[in-house]
């Protein structure tokens, strides 16, 4: 065996071999750090600056904690009105691209030929192929009450407001809704569908009662990105919001300001998807992955 | 067949074709009666069709052509769910977010069966299949052979005037095999639902089945008692795919049987006998030498070549030890019954 571990190469193959956690620790050193450093270290900073305050006469950052900003959030009805909005414009682009993926994926999972579905695919990704600003810029044409592209159509548009957001944002997320469904669709076995006929569902029960549950997971994986995206959104809000205002706007136009309080919005956001995921997890649904 | 005399007829297949698009003929043109109370095994090699009659008769395919009845009523373009049968599936098909007692409830639900009797009545063919102290389990929890029963119950407890079983024992191991293919068995006898059981394994479907129907090509080649199928082979494929065979045809039947044709000699029909003894009375033989020996446990298989250049297989039970009845090279004299030799026909479809 003289010719097994001889160059120092082999030796250290052989070392990490016996060594498993060497092998990890090499392998996320680098993801790990860069996590650390650009993720979890700015959001902490987030939280912690979210309890500092500002001194009203200069502007200078005060560093003392404090729960003022908390307090003007969960108190001035304006705040209030700007959070539930954002909440329900997230809720709303949520469902809506749920009713829209969940038929447009069960046809390119299930029923389009397999030659279609790359098409299909494409198709479905190219809007994210074009600039986010140039996106939603022609939807403000679209949008425009005085000469849009609804109104000299139809001679109607519901104009710029909270409606404008909800189409926008959604038209902008929906492949973000259709990836995951789609590929959770895809998964389930024919034979399952097959054998829940068999045992006598109609296509109504065995959607409802096999397909829907078995791509819950899927579901839940794109109303994640959905509603995160919704929550933290703010130029699509500026150019076809008109007065309605979302929880980024107001990050937006404090934090050159009042940092701690743009900090304690920002948190409110984090907050609520913390609080969606762990509702998520509660229902159970995930347990069968 | 459970009545001799008047069997009823569970499934009427009449001139069933399936065609799928892009011009693949999957199944030609296919007849067949199943009687109610019998255990019947499609039997043929990958790509015969049997799986896609299996298939239409479930509904999940429609046939291009021709009928199927079930119980009298034309069922040829009714849904899967509006049939009277039930699908044990190769991969088991159980549904993996409910538990064993769940799935199994399954038909009973969707039909809705109160829930307190169809509790009753899963908990019932789940302890049928002892699994009873699994109901809570999640179907990944379960061992191979277990799922294979959960799917058993789940079919069985809607009480199906068919059953139909597409390869189910094809996942398990030689040894779980063997205990399942007894178990269907019994459980068959005891709820006298009429089986359909598509396999590939030549075996399987002769110690399981009342009849054989035994598939090539998308059509029917022979249907019978497994005994039937096994000692009278109607043609050329059903003699080679169901067990061992020595094909005889036009030049070597003429020098070995003494009349043209095609005949089927099955190797275990066959002696070996030291060089030179003398066919019997209503005997025929052959000599030759030992090309081949193979050893199979219980019992020793040779390849004889003859003087005439014919090749003979000759399977001899071990009562003694292989090597003393004849070794590769040994001249030695094949003899065996006239009557052993079957005639067989070529298929149709085979010669083209």
């Amino acid at each position: 065996m003289s010719s097994v571990a001889s160059s120092p190469v082999r030796r250290w193959q052989g070392y990490l071999h016996r060594h498993g956690g060497m092998r990890i620790a090499g392998l996320l050193a680098l993801p790990m750090s860069w996590l650390v450093l650009l993720y979890i270290l700015p959001l902490a900073m987030l939280f912690v600056t979210a309890f500092w305050t500002t001194d009203s006469f200069t502007g200078e950052l005060v560093r003392a904690f404090t729960t003022e900003n908390f307090q003007r959030l969960f108190t001035d009805p304006a705040y209030i009105t700007v959070a539930l909005r954002t909440l329900g414009v997230a809720v709303a682009v949520t469902l809506v691209c749920l009713v829209l993926a969940v038929p447009i994926s069960l046809f390119m999972a299930r029923v389009a030929s397999p030659r279609w579905q790359p098409l299909l695919i494409a198709l479905m990704l190219t809007p994210l192929w074009a600039s986010y600003l140039v996106k939603v810029y022609a939807w403000r044409v679209i949008f425009s009450p005085e000469g849009g592209v609804l109104e000299s159509t139809f001679g109607f548009s519901p104009g710029f407001g909270w409606v404008a957001v909800v189409v926008v944002l959604t038209y902008l997320w929906l492949p973000y809704m259709i990836l995951p469904v789609y590929v959770g669709m895809q998964n389930v076995p024919q034979s399952l569908l097959d054998a829940s006929a068999d045992l006598g569902a109609s296509s109504a029960k065995t959607f409802r009662r096999v397909l829907l549950p078995m791509v819950f997971p899927s579901l839940v994986a794109g109303s994640i990105f959905t509603f995160s995206l919704s929550l933290g959104d703010y130029i699509t809000v500026q150019l076809v919001g008109g007065k309605a205002q979302m929880l980024g706007n107001v990050v937006y136009q404090s934090f050159s300001t009042d940092l701690p309080f743009a900090a304690a919005v920002a948190s409110m956001t984090v907050i609520i998807m913390i609080g969606y995921l762990t509702a998520v997890r509660r229902t159970g649904a995930l347990d069968n992955l | 067949m459970p009545d001799q005399q008047t069997p009823n007829v569970a499934i009427s297949i009449r001139g069933i074709r399936k065609e799928f698009p892009g011009g693949v003929v999957a199944v030609h043109d296919v007849n067949l009666d199943v009687y109610d109370g019998e255990f019947l095994t499609l039997l043929g090699p990958s790509g015969s069709g049997k799986t896609t009659v299996l298939r239409m008769i479930a509904g999940f395919e429609l046939p291009t052509a021709g009928t199927i009845h079930l119980g009298g009523v034309d069922v040829s373009q009714v849904p899967p769910f509006d049939r009277d049968v039930n699908t044990v599936f190769q991969d088991y098909a159980l549904f993996p977010h409910m538990s064993v007692l769940e799935n199994v409830e399954y038909g009973l639900k969707v039909k809705k069966v109160p829930k307190a009797q169809r509790r009753e009545r899963a908990t019932a063919a789940l302890a049928s299949v002892r699994l009873d102290s699994y109901a809570d389990r999640r179907p990944k929890q379960l061992s191979g052979g277990q799922r294979q029963r959960v799917a058993l119950a789940r079919a069985l407890v809607n009480h199906p005037r068919v059953l139909l079983l597409d390869e189910p024992l094809g996942a398990l191991d030689l040894k779980l095999r063997e205990q399942m293919q007894i178990e269907l068995k019994a459980i068959q006898r005891e709820v006298g639902i009429t089986f359909i059981f598509v396999t590939h394994d030549q075996e399987e479907a002769l110690t399981m089945s009342d009849r054989v129907a035994v598939f090539n090509a998308g059509e029917i080649e022979q249907i019978g008692t497994p005994a039937q199928i096994y000692e009278n082979p109607a043609t050329e494929f059903v003699a080679g795919f169901v067990g061992t065979t020595n094909l005889l045809r036009d030049d070597t039947a003429q020098r070995l049987l003494g009349h043209a044709g095609m005949f089927s000699l099955r190797p275990e029909k066959l002696h070996i006998r030291a060089s030179g003894t003398p066919a019997g009375p209503g005997e025929r033989s052959a000599t030759g030498t030992v090309a081949n020996v193979v050893y199979l446990g219980a019992g020793t298989r040779y390849t004889v070549s003859t003087q005439e250049g014919d090749t003979l297989l000759v399977q001899v039970p071990n009562r003694e030890n292989a090597a003393d009845v004849a070794a590769v090279g040994a001249p030695v004299t094949v003899l065996w019954d006239e009557a052993s030799a079957y005639p067989v026909t070529q298929t149709a479809h085979q010669a083209t």
